[in-house]
């Protein structure tokens, strides 16, 4: 397996070292459940999460995992301007590179950031957490560590992502994850909110729901920004979208009752996504921000383990018996 | 120039006059006295077997970013990195600041191009002040100022009112509009060509729809004004198939391709490679193909490199936010040989897009090796191979796509009214 200097995305990562990373998170899962939730795997490490754009579960996730493996974490939210993002954010990553932290956890509007950095920077891991409508892969590893409790394995299913496809690094990032893994994807958006060519990542493409959802094993539903909706000419109002595509309980039953329904958060209630729904036994959505700190959890361990091959070979092993010794000691 | 330059035993093309030849060029007092025999000794000799000599290349859509922005290019550099390309005249566009408005900075350029005396500088008027696109230009005043032709450029002229006008009046005078195709209400945000890659890169994307719509509304407004319009740097199929129609109609419409519309694909921008961004983007193969098709049926009758040169800094911030445009005076010949090594189109065709074709298009007296004529002269070999290195680009912005590429073709000497300019990589300023 190659070893991991980065992680931009799921473009990047073969399905060995997804299900490794899965894998790991996996392992780390009971640590978050102890009364004393601390191992010393990162002893030494620093973490800085730089975020340029809001973030609250995603942040607080990426803080956790990293106080939760004993790492220094430290915050920095950035705002962005207009005009000076650029090199306000290279100077920003430079300085704090300066600082030679071990890895920096970042999120930022713009596509390709990461890679950008990455470019100027040596010696720090960098993580996307999320960079435009490009890619958020500890989402779709923390999706899959979700869907594997429920499921063992994804291989077969079909996930229906429903909402605005063409602004969404979710989408992109689970189409990706999807012809690596073997599971199919449906998405479901008004021809407004898909972005060109969307079929030729291998998809199915629906612009009405309740067509999709017989044989959907897993529904997806996204995060609808109001405001872009209507600015854009996305979509008429809020009203006619959860009309057409928000999820509700009488609609998910054409999904069949193993159905799961899933969603990166934060929920509208009442516009793609109803409250009956929301909080019903189907929904894994709560899961999702648990599972989400193993895997962020896992990718920290996973880069700043070993430095040699070798090393990152025995990674798993390593590191789960060190989870297992953690929890030893703790128990 | 006084005194006698012999260039000896070249490939003499001269789209013009129909000669291609080997043959001797004789140049006195810096004018073409000779093509062949010629009674009298030479103050100079410059070998040219093997090599191609034909007149200097004009290119006829550059930024030369002065004034304004000399810290992206200024005239100086962007001459010098004209010769160092084969390049004699060059027409500028006016997206200066101030824009090139008014009488005064059009001679401010002129004057301080004659200063440089290594490229002629022909500026492009801007069609409406300061490009707002509402009001007109003194277009006859920026014409007797020495303003060739008018364009908006950087900005197209999306007010349909105002263009039909902009053609109307232009064409009462015989000025010919330079239109930057380009719908913005389409392309808002968006920073590459719309599609798969624009899709997995998740960026916002421009689609062809953008520049075929523009196209196709100007051909519109052309035919009922009778008017002179030119599409700068043509990137997409159906803008190739709507100039094609216009002509075939007997329409006064014309067009012009980069080397890197004909050369390159949208492929390039993966991992965002913000020295593959440009306006109007790099498109899909087929769009390069029709491209391609259209300079070989004549569709396209100019080369022109959209030569816009940035600084480091407008380029180093992610392919959202960097700037549009990259460098290309110095590398339009070699990549534009291409074309004749490809077999689309004869060396006299390919050298007549950058000399003959935009010299008429545009009324200019160079592009010829007409005698008597000023001895405008790029000499080229063209199999000697060499690489691009951003670093060594004469020009000052390094926002290129080929760095690190071979290219196959290089100057070695080009000479502006029978003075050496640029000798083996020397340029003589």
């Amino acid at each position: 397996m190659k070893s991991l200097k980065h992680l931009f995305g799921i473009a990047d990562l073969e399905r060995e070292q997804i299900e490794y990373l899965v894998n790991l998170g996996d392992s780390f899962i009971d640590i978050n459940r102890r009364p004393l939730k601390k191992a010393p795997t990162l002893r030494g490490k620093t973490v800085i999460n730089l975020f340029f754009e809001n973030s609250t579960r995603t942040r607080t996730s990426f803080e956790i995992a990293g106080k939760r493996l004993s790492a220094d974490v430290i915050n920095i939210s950035a705002s962005t301007s207009a005009t000076t993002k650029g090199e306000t954010l290279l100077d920003t990553a430079q300085t704090l590179a300066a600082m030679q932290p071990h890895v920096l956890v970042i999120r930022h509007s713009l596509a390709g950031t990461c890679e950008f950095l990455a470019e100027h920077l040596d010696n720090t891991a960098i993580v996307n957490a999320g960079d435009g409508a490009h890619e958020h892969p500890t989402q779709i590893l923390t999706d899959l560590l979700t869907l594997k409790q429920a499921w063992g394995s994804p291989e077969g299913k079909v996930i229906t992502i429903v909402g605005d496809i063409s602004h969404s690094r979710v989408a992109r990032s689970h189409l990706l994850a999807a012809k690596k893994l073997g599971y199919h994807m449906r998405v479901v958006a008004p021809k407004t909110l898909l972005p060109a060519e969307i079929e030729r990542y291998g998809c199915e493409v629906y612009h009405d729901f309740d067509e999709a959802l017989p044989g959907s094993d897993a529904v997806y539903m996204l995060r609808v920004q109001t405001e872009r909706l209507t600015d854009t000419c996305a979509f008429p109002s809020v009203r006619e979208y959860h009309e057409a595509y928000g999820l509700n309980s009488k609609r998910l039953k054409a999904a069949g009752d193993d159905c799961l329904v899933l969603h990166p958060g934060p929920m509208n209630r009442g516009v793609e996504i109803a409250t009956d729904v929301a909080d019903s036994v189907k929904s894994h959505i709560l899961s999702q921000v648990e599972h989400g700190v193993a895997i962020r959890m896992a990718v920290l361990a996973a880069l700043c383990g070993g430095e040699t091959e070798e090393k990152k070979a025995g990674n798993r092993k390593k590191l789960s018996d060190e989870a297992m010794r953690a929890q030893g000691t703790l128990l | 120039m006084s005194g006698t330059l012999l260039i000896k035993n070249g490939h003499i093309i001269d789209p013009a006059n129909g000669i291609d030849k080997t043959a001797d060029l004789w140049i006195e007092d810096g004018k073409v006295v000779a093509v062949g025999n010629h009674s009298g000794a030479a103050d100079k000799t410059i070998d040219a077997t093997e090599k191609i000599v034909c007149p200097g290349l004009i290119d006829m859509h550059v930024h030369l970013r002065e004034p304004g922005q000399e810290w992206k290019e200024d005239i100086e550099s962007g001459s010098r990195a004209a010769v160092a390309g084969g390049v004699t005249s060059m027409c500028c566009m006016p997206n200066t600041g101030p824009h090139i408005d008014h009488a005064g900075i059009v001679r401010q350029i002129i004057e301080r191009a004659r200063q440089v005396n290594l490229c002629n500088v022909h500026p492009i008027g801007a069609v409406t002040k300061n490009l707002e696109g509402k009001e007109l230009t003194e277009m006859r005043e920026l014409s007797r100022a020495g303003c060739v032709a008018f364009s908006d450029d950087g900005m197209p002229i999306w007010h349909a009112g105002v263009m039909r006008k902009a053609l109307e009046y232009s064409s009462s005078f015989g000025y010919m509009v330079i239109q930057h195709a380009e719908e913005p209400t389409l392309t808002k945000g968006g920073c590459i060509n719309e599609g798969w890659i624009s899709t997995q890169l998740g960026v916002t994307g421009m689609p062809v729809e953008g520049e075929d719509s523009m196209i196709a509304r100007d051909i519109m407004l052309t035919r009922r004004a009778k008017a002179f319009y030119h599409v700068a740097h043509i990137s997409s199929k159906g803008g190739v198939e709507l100039v094609r129609a216009a002509q075939a109609e007997g329409l006064s419409v014309t067009t012009e391709a980069a080397p890197h519309h004909f050369a390159l694909t949208e492929e390039e921008v993966l991992g965002f490679n913000v020295d593959a961004k440009m306006s109007p983007p790099l498109r899909t193969e087929e769009d390069r193909l029709a491209v391609i098709e259209g300079l070989r049926d004549g569709t396209i009758e100019v080369i022109a490199t959209d030569h816009a040169p940035h600084h480091e800094d407008d380029k180093r911030c992610g392919l959202s936010c960097a700037a549009f445009g990259i460098v290309g005076l110095e590398t339009m010949l070699p990549v534009s040989l291409d074309l004749v090594r490809a077999g689309v189109l004869t060396m006299s065709d390919m050298l007549a897009k950058m000399t003959s074709n935009p010299a008429s298009l545009l009324g200019l007296e160079s592009g010829t090796l007409s005698l008597g004529s000023e001895a405008d002269v790029t000499i080229f070999d063209p199999e000697a191979t060499w690489t691009v290195d951003r670093e060594a680009l004469v020009s000052k912005g390094k926002n290129t796509p080929w760095h690190g590429k071979q290219m196959t073709g290089q100057v070695t000497h080009t000479i502006k009214a029978g003075r050496i300019v640029f000798e083996n990589g020397t340029i003589h300023g």
